[in-house]
């Protein structure tokens, strides 16, 4: 025990790493789902002795190899970067049960071993940028998850898959290496790839052109992988068409850890320098992630394909996350970090909701959902509760994080910020508005008004991480204080 | 005074040139196998301004031995070869979707391959 609580930080990573090629030699569907829903749940676990530790003890440094930093590679684990481990393994432990007959249905069956294997290495990959504390391990662990993804999309049954992802893969390398050149500057500089060391050696450089160019490549790289407006290009096709279970995984997590690494760049790396503030940046920043919110829930409303409408709201909820970082106080700054949690959350929820209507019907377009309130009435109970999450509606996560925002934008001063973050809150009532007026208010296309839910194996866990999603919205306890103090330690860094 | 002598910074005028090579290859051109080779080219470049930035005039490998002081720095070769690692998977995987394209859509051309989307719905 004291040997696994030792090492920890390094276990979250390696085992779904060490996992996934056992997927590949025993080249069996079933007996892959079944060791890799095993790994997650057993990495779940080890994700919450973490948070555990972190909470009890503060930040963890682990040095891999027993080679301490600048010189080895290190592990820097924060509040921050506990609970996004604990969001993708505890979205990993519950996508895994619930992915089995979904993935049946939409994969052939020969690949299956495949996608769980690609699952394991993608959440391997996101742990892995969530705890590494040096950051051309970041790139790494950025392409471990990346091309993991892109094989997962392209799994999807649709060949217009194929395209999506082979235009993610093609934007998302672009947006890799843009953060490959702009970290090979700031090494020209200080001679370091250890965040904490950076930290202290970037300073001192700071009015270079270099570094100016280093940190444009790197949040213009970091943008492309999370999908900040405009551009996010790559996302909307990507989920479109990717498997359900795994548009449900990716949507609850990539974007998220991406975010967080840009955090960490911006704020830890960056952070004795302020960069929103020294280079005047921080409008820039905000109008393009208010932009963000408008435009990508005004595309979502004219969506008649449900998978396609909610990745334009995730277009838009990223852009909440970013106007969260880029307001610049503790409150603020928390609403960007719990809306990463909570968006995972009712995204998850949602994109698996939409993977039950799939399995029983066969499609998400929008007019073949009618009467879906009389078909499918445990499903799209769960849209409409999904839907109230996005929009923020009190009791529920999405109320929470866009309480901290609105909060952080007043107490800034900045009342036209918070005006608009209400205002787009309208949009996402319009069209989770148009999902639920064609489910419950219009009657079932002829033939098909019998009623056939979806199996338990799907409901059960789209209904855990919804009820996640109310219990967390009803008691913000644990997310509020979580993202309060490291909201505090990160702008710390930078006053 | 600076001086400038050969090679001076003529490595980085070509990591920039094969840097908008690749980018314009990515971005203009319709085949899709060309915009894999441009977004490899593209990887190239970067891979140059590692090594390069590493190399010391005069500078021997870093070796512990009598006589010898000045050494280039190692690790950007290493971070190199672990993004050439990288490169390779994303090419091949890229190729290997291309494939797919083909069989299909049967083209891979990127503007008719949008317009057999757009049908599709």
């Amino acid at each position: 025990m004291s040997f696994i609580a030792e090492h920890i930080s390094v276990l979250v990573v390696i085992v779904p790493l060490m996992a996934a090629p056992l997927c590949v030699i025993v080249r069996h569907g079933a007996v892959s789902w079944g060791w890799a829903t095993l790994v997650c749940l057993a990495n779940f676990g080890l994700s919450i002795l973490l948070m555990q530790q972190v909470l009890a003890n503060g930040t963890i440094v682990y040095d891999l190899g027993g080679w301490e930093g600048p010189w080895g590679i290190v592990y820097h684990i924060d509040e921050v970067g506990a609970l996004v481990v604990l969001i993708v393994s505890a979205i990993a432990a519950i996508v895994m049960p619930y992915a089995k007959e979904s993935i049946e249905r939409e994969i052939p069956k020969e690949r299956h071993y495949l996608a769980y294997c690609m699952m394991l290495l993608c959440i391997a990959g996101l742990i892995g940028m969530a705890v590494t504390g040096d950051a051309f391990n970041l790139f790494v662990f950025l392409e471990v998850s990346s091309l993991a993804t892109y094989v997962l999309i392209a799994l999807g049954n649709d060949r217009r898959a194929l395209t999506a992802a082979l235009r993610y893969l093609i934007l998302g390398t672009v947006g890799a290496t843009f953060y490959v050149i702009g970290l090979g500057m700031i090494y020209m500089m200080t001679g370091s790839l250890n965040m904490t060391d950076l930290a202290s050696l970037l300073p001192a450089v700071q009015n270079t052109g270099t570094v100016h160019v280093a940190l444009a490549f790197i949040v213009v790289g970091f943008g492309l992988k999370l999908a900040l407006f405009p551009l996010h290009v790559w996302l909307p096709n990507a989920y479109t068409f990717a498997p359900s279970a795994v548009t449900a995984f990716l949507a609850a997590t990539a974007t998220k850890v991406a975010v967080y690494a840009l955090i960490r760049l911006i704020f830890t790396v960056f952070g004795d320098i302020d960069p929103l503030e020294t280079y005047g940046v921080r409008a820039a920043v905000m109008v393009l992630a208010i932009a963000g919110m408008f435009a990508g829930s005004l595309i979502a409303i004219y969506q008649s394909n449900v998978k396609r409408l909610l990745a334009y709201s995730s277009v838009a909820q990223v852009g909440y996350m970013i106007l969260g970082i880029s307001i610049g106080n503790a409150p603020a700054m928390a609403g960007g970090i719990i809306h990463m949690f909570n968006h995972a959350l009712m995204k998850g929820a949602l994109f698996m909701a939409l993977g039950c209507v799939f399995y029983v019907i066969g499609s998400v377009k929008l007019e073949d959902m009618a009467g879906l309130g009389k078909r499918m009435p445990l499903t799209a109970a769960a849209i409409v509760a999904g839907g109230f999450s996005l929009i923020g509606v009190p009791l529920t996560v999405g109320f929470i994080s866009k309480f901290y925002l609105v909060e952080g934008a007043l107490a800034a001063g900045m009342w036209p910020v918070a005006l608009l973050i209400m205002l787009s809150s309208l949009l996402a009532v319009i069209y989770v508005w148009r999902v639920v007026e064609v489910m419950y208010f219009r009657s079932p296309a002829i033939g098909c008004e019998t009623r056939t839910e979806a199996p338990m194996s799907l409901l059960v866990p789209t209904y855990i991480l919804l009820g996640a999603a109310f219990w967390f919205g009803i008691d913000a306890t644990f997310t509020g204080d979580v993202a309060m103090s490291a909201a505090q330690t990160l702008l710390g860094g930078s006053k | 005074m600076i001086e400038y002598e050969f090679p001076g910074l003529l490595n980085y005028w070509i990591v920039f040139l094969l840097m908008m090579i690749g980018l314009y290859i990515v971005i203009g051109h319709e085949n899709l196998i060309k915009k894999i080779v441009g977004l490899n080219v593209f990887q190239v470049s970067v891979f140059v301004f590692y090594i390069s930035m590493a190399k010391i005039k005069g500078g021997t490998a870093p070796i512990l031995a009598d006589g010898i002081e000045v050494y280039s720095n190692p690790l950007p070769h290493v971070l190199i070869l672990t993004a050439i690692v990288v490169g390779v998977a994303t090419t091949a995987l890229g190729l290997a979707l291309v494939v797919r394209v083909q069989e299909s859509f049967g083209t891979i051309e990127d503007d008719e391959v949008r317009e057999q989307e757009e049908q599709d719905g």
